[in-house]
């Protein structure tokens, strides 16, 4: 952690001492106020680090954000003489406010169809600046805005606001920096990866994506205020739709996910028409020219390929680093760990569950009890409904009719979050990790639930917010190692078939559930594979989690299945233990059809 | 009274022939390709200034202009996808940086023209010379009724190409899904490149239309295309029904709020328009809430 913030000391240094290194007379104060702007918008891409680079969620009224931190803070300052800091407190909370509104609209919409929206409220936004006369000075703007005084002492130099807002820059950057590393930062990388695997895991996808939005706007809103203050005088046009898409392609610039990067971003963005001034007439074209390449071309960013190029660089001097790319440590035991017997208590009842699709009859009243310490397998042909019973069941869909008590509680229908909240994880048919996390996050994103801290926990960076962050990272080694699996470090996208399920099921396992849903563990594993998944299913077995599975595997179930159910065409047609149910007759009709003569 | 109504309806339904147009733009590109083309209010422009240059300096029939001017943008566009989209089009999650692109395209696009055609206005005249025709003893400006007759000819031009004709049906398969139509022997590079041409001709056959009612600048598309953007949303993105009904429904909207409720806000309806429509109905008159598959 500490060595992690060190690394942003030589940048901060940097920030500390341009000014110094300005040319002197009205070029350098021009330069120096162009830093100002610059650390302004770095402050409000931020937000876009946060809300794009994290969360994965796109929008495009970061100026409109900006402006109207920008317009609340000028509007109460100048034209109703609150004080500095009051004011600017006011226009953050105002700002949030409407990045509630904006996120709460969000959890409806599809990304692209998210991004659309937001345009709306951009545009609709300049409008009001542009039209509500006798608030915000119409097209005229507001001017006269005041710079702060600290401790009594008034900043009014440019020299002086520049090192306020290199703080506030900091600070900002702070704020990213612990939301990024604690708990929520886990929560919203998971909702841009994967929304359905992240609800799966008790994040709640509404109250995350609220949470982004609010931060991205209070971060806006900060840079708005930085902004109002550097320019003592704002106007409508300066938070426009292209403004929102500067802020845009700062932040892409830089790398989307990177603080440092943005901040890089927001200068090079802001001084580029300098440097392109040469150009004459033609330096706006050039300028979009060059938009459309970085964009299209160079998708990691420009700082991403500079830290590409930095990392080529010294893999030529120093050699390439082992990167750790060990098999999976096969669980070869021959003792078989002693595993629990299914009591008669049960602990998950489904009653009469149905669920259709327009005419489709998917489910159609199914009935089955899981006991205590049961590994209870669902079997049946392709196309029978057994995933759409474990979707109903982990809240994915919604029953049509039926009941799923739990526990003793009615659980039906209460959404994936809050039944993974009870201690029902599940793992999916088709691998749904988180790609570009690696194994050991992934599974920590799955201890998500057991953990408490917020937002102010967070940044606060009370001990237990630390804590907290530790244990799930310890809790997801612990889990890993657990079964065998020793390459934490990779990435899941790069990870083969066979090790991405192990580590699904051990992002399902290590907040200790007390029931586990596999959908199809065994699927396109090979032999070898096959047994180790055995192995690794005794093993949870054995610390007493009740399991209710897919399979198509045979061997596999009579191995690790103490009861089956066979479901057929929406119905349950056999239960009993695998032995018997394979046996009876109406399942290998099932299976094989009328035809077959029985020997 | 009931006149004015008449004439403002009329207004109104020709400003919305053009919204309509530019979103049907957005649309087709959006449901092809799943991008959003930011520069689609620019090939406006881009054919306003091409009629200009053959109605205004080389003279030619009104008609005969449109034609040529309406094809040429559709080769620009053609052009500009070729550039800004073949490259990332099998790039997984290219709806942003296209985006972005296309804003990037749309700023360079202002600033070549401006720089080509001069900051000075242009104007187009129009093709009836008569200040006003009487429609039903009611006297309205020829120009609208061009329009409204034009864009009516154009929707129903491209309905019976996307319906009844082969290279129609390829562009939807194409749409619906690039993977089965290239089993089919479909090209869809090229179905891509055509959707393009098309959008941007439509955008191109607004820009000249409207272009005797406005003037011709370089940034005379920006802000249709945000109304057109904003009936595109209340349509529901991604129906041509509803950009349609969308661009008829804002135009009528904007007129008769600009002239019954207030001028100086003329701007604003289309928007509160569209934030209504965001809170209470975020998937627009026509569009389909799609659930993700588990």
């Amino acid at each position: 952690m500490i060595r992690s913030i060190a690394r942003f000391l030589p940048f901060v240094a940097l920030l500390v001492l341009i000014p110094f290194l300005l040319p002197g007379g009205r070029l350098g104060s021009y330069y120096l106020t162009l830093l100002i702007l610059s650390l302004s918008y770095a402050v409000a891409a931020l937000g876009l680090t946060v809300l794009l680079g994290y969360s994965g969620q796109i929008s495009l009224a970061q100026a409109a954000f900006f402006g109207i931190g920008a317009y609340t803070f000028s509007v109460l300052a100048v034209n109703h003489h609150v004080g500095y800091w009051s004011a600017a407190l006011a226009a953050v909370v105002v700002t949030t406010g409407f990045g509630l509104f904006l996120g709460a609209i969000s959890l409806r919409l599809a990304s692209h169809y998210l991004a659309l929206v937001t345009i709306g409220f951009q545009i609709i936004t300049e409008l009001v600046l542009n039209n509500w006369n006798a608030m915000t000075g119409g097209a005229d703007g507001i001017s006269n805005i005041p710079r702060p005084s600290l401790f009594g002492y008034a900043i009014n130099s440019d020299h002086g606001f520049y090192f306020i807002s290199v703080a506030v820059l900091v600070l900002a950057s702070y704020v990213v920096f612990r939301l990024r590393h604690s708990r929520l930062g886990g929560a919203l990388f998971a909702l841009r990866e994967d929304e359905i695997a992240a609800s799966a895991n008790g994040i709640s996808l509404f109250r995350t994506k609220v949470l982004a939005f609010a931060v991205s706007a209070a971060l806006a809103a900060m840079g708005g205020i930085l902004y109002a203050s550097g320019s003592l005088y704002i106007s409508p046009n300066v938070f426009n739709f292209y403004q929102s898409v500067s802020f845009f392609a700062m932040a892409l610039v830089g790398g989307q996910a990177s603080i440092v990067g943005t901040t890089l971003g927001a200068g090079l963005i802001t001084f580029l028409p300098e440097v392109l001034r040469f150009l004459h007439a033609y330096y706006i074209a050039v300028y979009g020219v060059l938009v459309v390449v970085v964009v299209l071309f160079m998708p990691e960013g420009l700082y991403g390929l500079l830290l590409r190029g930095v990392g080529a660089v010294t893999t030529l001097v120093l050699g390439r680093r082992e990167d750790g790319r060990d098999e999976v440590a096969y669980l070869k035991s021959d003792a078989v760990p002693e595993r629990p017997v299914a009591s008669d208590r049960p602990l998950l009842e489904i009653r009469d569950l149905a669920k259709h699709f327009g005419g489709i009859k998917a489910v159609n009243g199914v009935s089955l009890t899981v006991n205590r310490g049961d590994v209870a397998v669902l079997i049946g042909p392709n196309g029978s409904g057994k995933t759409t019973v474990l979707n109903v069941l982990s809240g994915i869909y919604t029953a049509t009719a039926g009941s799923i008590v739990y526990d003793g509680k009615e659980i039906t229908n209460l959404g994936p979050t809050r039944i993974n909240r009870l201690g029902i994880s599940r793992t999916f048919q088709n691998i749904r990790l988180f790609p570009e996390l690696t194994a050991l996050e992934n599974v920590a994103v799955g201890h998500y639930r057991r953990g408490t801290v917020g937002l102010a926990g967070a940044l606060l960076s009370r001990p237990r917010g630390y804590r907290e962050e530790r244990e799930a990272m310890e809790k997801a080694r612990e889990t890993l190692h657990f079964l065998g699996f020793v390459r934490l470090d990779v990435k899941a996208k790069n990870l083969p078939y066979g090790q991405q399920r192990i580590v699904e099921i051990a992002r399902a396992i290590v907040s200790g559930p007390e029931l586990l849903l596999l959908d199809e563990p065994a699927a396109g594993m090979n032999h070898e594979e096959t047994e180790v998944l055995s192995q690794i299913l005794y093993r949870i077995h054995a610390l007493g989690v009740t399991m209710l599975l897919i399979e198509h595997d045979m061997s596999f179930v009579s191995s690790v299945a103490t009861r089956a159910y066979v479901m057929d065409f929406g119905q349950k047609i056999s239960e009993g233990s695998v032995k018997q149910v394979l046996s009876d007759p109406a399942v290998m009709k099932a299976y094989l059809g009328d035809d077959v003569e029985y020997a | 009274m009931f006149s004015e109504f008449i004439q403002l309806t009329i207004a109104g339904l020709a400003v919305g022939s053009i919204y309509a147009l530019i979103a049907l733009g957005f649309v087709l590109i959006y449901t092809s390709v799943n991008v959003v083309n930011f520069a689609q209010g620019d090939f406006a422009m881009i054919g306003a200034y091409f009629m200009v240059s053959l109605v205004v300096v080389l003279h030619l029939p009104w008609w005969l202009a449109l034609v040529l001017a309406v094809v040429a943008t559709g080769l620009v566009g053609a052009l500009f996808q070729l550039l800004i989209f073949q490259p990332v089009r099998n790039r997984p999650r290219n709806f942003l940086p296209v985006m972005i692109a296309t804003v990037g395209a749309s700023v360079f696009l202002e600033q070549a023209f401006l720089l080509i055609y001069g900051p000075i206005p242009y104007q187009l005249p129009p093709i009836f010379k008569a200040d006003s025709v009487a429609v039903f003893g009611v006297h309205v400006y020829p120009q609208y009724i061009v329009i409204i007759v034009v864009t009516a000819a154009m929707v129903a031009l491209l309905n019976w190409f996307l319906e009844r004709t082969k290279l129609g049906k390829q562009l939807q398969a194409t749409a619906q899904d690039p993977d089965t139509a290239r089993l089919m022997g479909i090209r869809v590079a090229w179905m891509a490149a055509l959707t393009f041409a098309i959008s941007t001709a439509l955008g191109g056959l607004a820009g000249l239309l409207i272009a005797p009612v406005y003037t011709v600048t370089a940034t005379m598309g920006s802000s249709i295309a945000l109304k057109a953007f904003a009936a595109a949303i209340v349509g529901g993105f991604g129906s041509m029904k509803g950009a349609i009904v969308g661009g008829l429904g804002i135009g009528l909207i904007e007129t008769y709020g600009a002239t019954y409720i207030s001028g100086s806000y003329r701007d604003a309806f289309p928007f509160i328009v569209l934030i209504l429509f965001l809170i209470f109905r975020p998937y627009g008159l026509f569009g389909e809430k799609v659930s993700q598959k588990v």
